[in-house]
């Protein structure tokens, strides 16, 4: 089959830090050679892409999406979120267990992965239940759900009251060699909660959730990393308090990742000043402070990853006084946007930026993807650092409209995404 | 936030909470009342203002003192006032909020009286609202319950007079879970209090209320030296199901107000309580029914408060011809 080139686009590749105006050469949905063509290299110069003015780097992989499928299909489907997801730059996802059924068997494992592949579009990598229903008493078969495809254990959003669970659970998950996906809450430190506790909350009398509901889930993980040896991914970091645990468990050697979501990099308490449900996530955003620590966290490569932390909703999953209304903000339309914008506005190094959304996630993951080496899968992300645009409801590719970055003007937009060597969105007129 | 509250010229349009209204709203307010006070003393107490208006009580938890006096108010006011109790009805069979205000509107009302257990319910239902329709907060959730705050200030300016900057007034209580306590706080702030204070104990001592611009008291006997207010807050009793407090014993011998305990305040200081009040819970008897007690006197205010913020949102005009004539 003839292979295609990519010309003429400003290459990089964060993982090899690569960073040159080049051309890439694909065949057989593999990436051929960057530069130079190989020897054998037969090109049908008509499918060729120009690139010229354009950024050519690895397709994005975002650690945390919810599909809402199976089980919640009214807010979005395998089809639409991982359409959504490539239309984004996005090639490679990874689903968390809360599904419903929740994927604590190989058969919802599977079903996932096998519609997803049907769809066509970015690539969905399922985390497995790491306890029966995510109920934290018995341990889910992690080891069947691995060879299922599973590419690390997690138990979502339930954190696990029973501390001996917990322990057994990590010693399992270390035994099966996979990585523990730990979003950090303590079971009952602002349990009903549903903003930060600071001044703001005291403003609006909503329950409120204290820094230490994050901090003490970390030092009980952290602890029982000792005595388990299991690696473990921290997701969703919101405390600057959190970060600088992290930053030490790192220093003391025990194997710890973490990531962040856009949202807690661009928004703050005040944002929910007006009861905007929009801004009702989890954990809670918090305040100015962390925020820049979290961004600081990054730079330092104490936190190695952004995610979007998708989680699409129908729109009366909204309509309702704060506190009741469903958590969560729709993210993959914004995940590129906002991390160049992170880029302008911290005078960052555009190559590590984007290794945090392409070959460090994959890495948490264990996936060899977000890179552009040569034999790899071609999942290729071209966009448009120049073009301006503004997020509406009419251009957000999700089902889910529930974001507060409505309205926002962003600079840079994804031009092409290439999944296996094969162009599955465009925002070119041909 | 409370902008949604005002209309194009400053006027009230809706009364969600304190918290950013300007001062000479609230004093309108209070003003307004005032001239109210005279319907009451009459053999027929009815003023025509609101004729033809319709106006429904939305209790979404259980009140019967505060959603009888919004009645009172506006049948005082000539309004129709039609009782909508939805704890029994609409939420339990799975409406939302947004389709029961759509009922509503299409009665015609022209004017929700709303109280929900969540903080910002009526802020919600203000942004949804069809526009000839305002809403009037009777408390939601732990956030805001301005009526009761400004007749609260009322009640004050009646036995302190108009100039507040001369006042100390204390908030004992839970005022974690307060809604009063936040409106109240707000109100006294906007008109100008010397200090205003609150005391509890830390398990019911929101983080960071000292931005509300209030001083922070966990002794009950050091909070009310040299104060002119005591308002009392109710405790609520599934506050001691939690581990919030250890008993009603303990939090009587504490920061209940008993006569021993108001030995420090100011000689002619004057005590108050929301209501409805526990005694020997938050209040000795001796109290609630002595002469610094101005408890009783805050409920019939309530009925005056609440009709001068119906009319000055449904007859704007004709409480501004009335203070035309003062």
């Amino acid at each position: 089959m003839a292979g295609f080139s990519i010309v003429g686009g400003r290459v990089i590749d964060p993982a090899s830090e690569f960073d040159e105006i080049a051309d890439v050469h694909i065949q057989d949905d593999k990436i051929a050679a960057i530069g130079t063509p190989p020897a054998d290299f037969t090109a049908d110069k008509a499918l060729n892409i120009d690139a010229t003015g354009y950024i050519v780097c690895p397709g994005l992989v975002d650690l945390s999406v919810r599909l809402r499928e199976p089980g919640a299909e009214h807010k979005g489907t395998i089809l639409s979120e991982t359409r959504a997801a490539a239309s984004g730059g996005i090639t490679s996802i990874c689903c968390p267990p809360d599904t419903d059924p929740v994927i604590e068997t190989p058969a919802v494992a599977e079903l996932l992965q096998q519609r997803a592949a049907n769809a066509g579009m970015a690539k969905v990598h399922p985390l497995a239940a790491l306890t029966k229903g995510l109920k934290g008493q018995h341990l889910a078969e992690m080891g069947d759900l691995k060879e299922a495809g599973c590419v690390g254990v997690s138990n979502a959003m339930n954190p696990i009251e029973n501390t001996e669970v917990l322990r057994h659970a990590m010693s399992y998950a270390a035994n099966c060699d996979l990585t523990l996906f730990m979003q950090p809450q303590e079971p009952f430190l602002g349990r009903k909660g549903c903003a930060h506790e600071g001044e703001v909350s005291t403003r609006l009398g909503l329950a409120a959730i204290p820094e230490a509901a994050e901090t003490i889930a970390v030092s009980r993980i952290l602890f029982l990393m000792e005595i388990t040896g299991v690696r473990v991914h921290f997701c969703r970091l919101s405390t600057a308090k959190a970060v600088e645990m992290v930053k030490d468990a790192q220093a003391e050697g025990l194997p710890v990742s973490a990531d962040v979501s856009t949202h807690h990099l661009f928004l703050t308490e005040m944002d929910i000043l007006d009861y905007n449900a929009q801004c009702h996530v989890m954990p809670p955003l918090r305040t100015q402070r962390d925020k820049e620590a979290l961004r600081r966290g990054l730079a330092a490569e104490t936190i190695h990853a952004i995610c979007s932390d998708h989680q699409p909703h129908e729109p009366d999953a909204k309509l309702s006084p704060f506190a009741m209304t469903d958590q969560g903000i729709s993210g993959l339309d914004t995940l590129l946007p906002l991390t160049l914008r992170l880029v302008e506005e911290n005078d960052w190094d555009l190559s590590k930026a984007l290794g945090m959304v392409t070959y460090k996630p994959a890495d948490i993951l264990g996936l060899a993807v977000g890179r552009l080496a040569v034999g790899s899968d071609a999942d290729i992300c071209i966009f448009d650092p120049e073009a301006y645009w503004r997020l509406t409801e009419d251009n957000i590719r999700s089902l889910g409209l529930n974001t507060p970055f409505l309205g926002w003007d962003f600079k840079g937009r994804v031009s092409y995404t290439l999944i296996n060597g094969k162009v599955v969105h465009t925002s070119m007129n041909h | 936030m409370n902008n949604i509250q005002l209309d194009d010229n400053g006027r009230l349009r809706h009364f969600i909470g304190i918290e950013g209204l300007p001062r000479h709203l609230l004093i309108d307010i209070l003003d307004n009342a005032e001239s109210f006070i005279s319907v009451a003393k009459k053999q027929v107490k009815k003023a025509p203002l609101l004729r033809g208006k319709t106006i429904a009580n939305l209790f979404f938890e259980p009140s019967t003192r505060t959603r009888n006096t919004f009645e009172l108010a506006a049948k005082r006011l000539s309004a129709d006032i039609l009782n909508v109790n939805i704890s029994m009805s609409a939420t339990t069979k799975g409406e939302t909020l947004i389709d029961m205000l759509r009922n509503m509107e299409a009665m015609q009302c022209d004017m929700f009286v709303i109280r929900h257990g969540e903080s910002g319910a009526s802020f919600f239902m203000a942004q949804h609202v069809a526009p000839h329709v305002s809403i009037i907060n009777a408390g939601d959730g732990w956030h805001e319950h301005p009526t009761q705050a400004m007749l609260d200030m009322f009640t004050i300016r009646q036995y302190k007079g108009a100039d507040f900057s001369a006042l100390k007034v204390a908030i004992v209580g839970d005022i974690l879970h307060s809604r009063v306590a936040r409106s109240q706080i707000h109100a006294l702030t906007t008109l100008g209090a010397a200090e205003v204070r609150v005391i509890a104990p830390r398990t019911l001592m929101p983080n960071h209320v000292e931005s509300l611009g209030v001083h922070v008291y966990d002794r009950l006997k050091k909070g009310l030296e040299d104060v002119d207010v005591v308002i009392m807050l109710r405790l609520q009793k599934e506050r001691m199901q939690g581990a919030l407090l250890p008993s009603q014993h303990e939090y009587f011998q504490y920061y209940g107000l008993t006569d021993a305990k108001l030995e420090v305040v100011k000689p002619d200081a004057i005590v108050m309580h929301p209501g409805p009040i526990n005694r020997g819970v938050e209040i000795d008897s001796e109290v609630a029914d002595g002469e610094r007690s101005v408890i009783l006197q805050q409920v019939s205010n309530g009925i005056a408060v609440r009709m001068a913020v119906m009319s000055m949102i449904l007859a704007p005009k004709s409480t501004e011809h009335k203070k035309d004539k003062h």
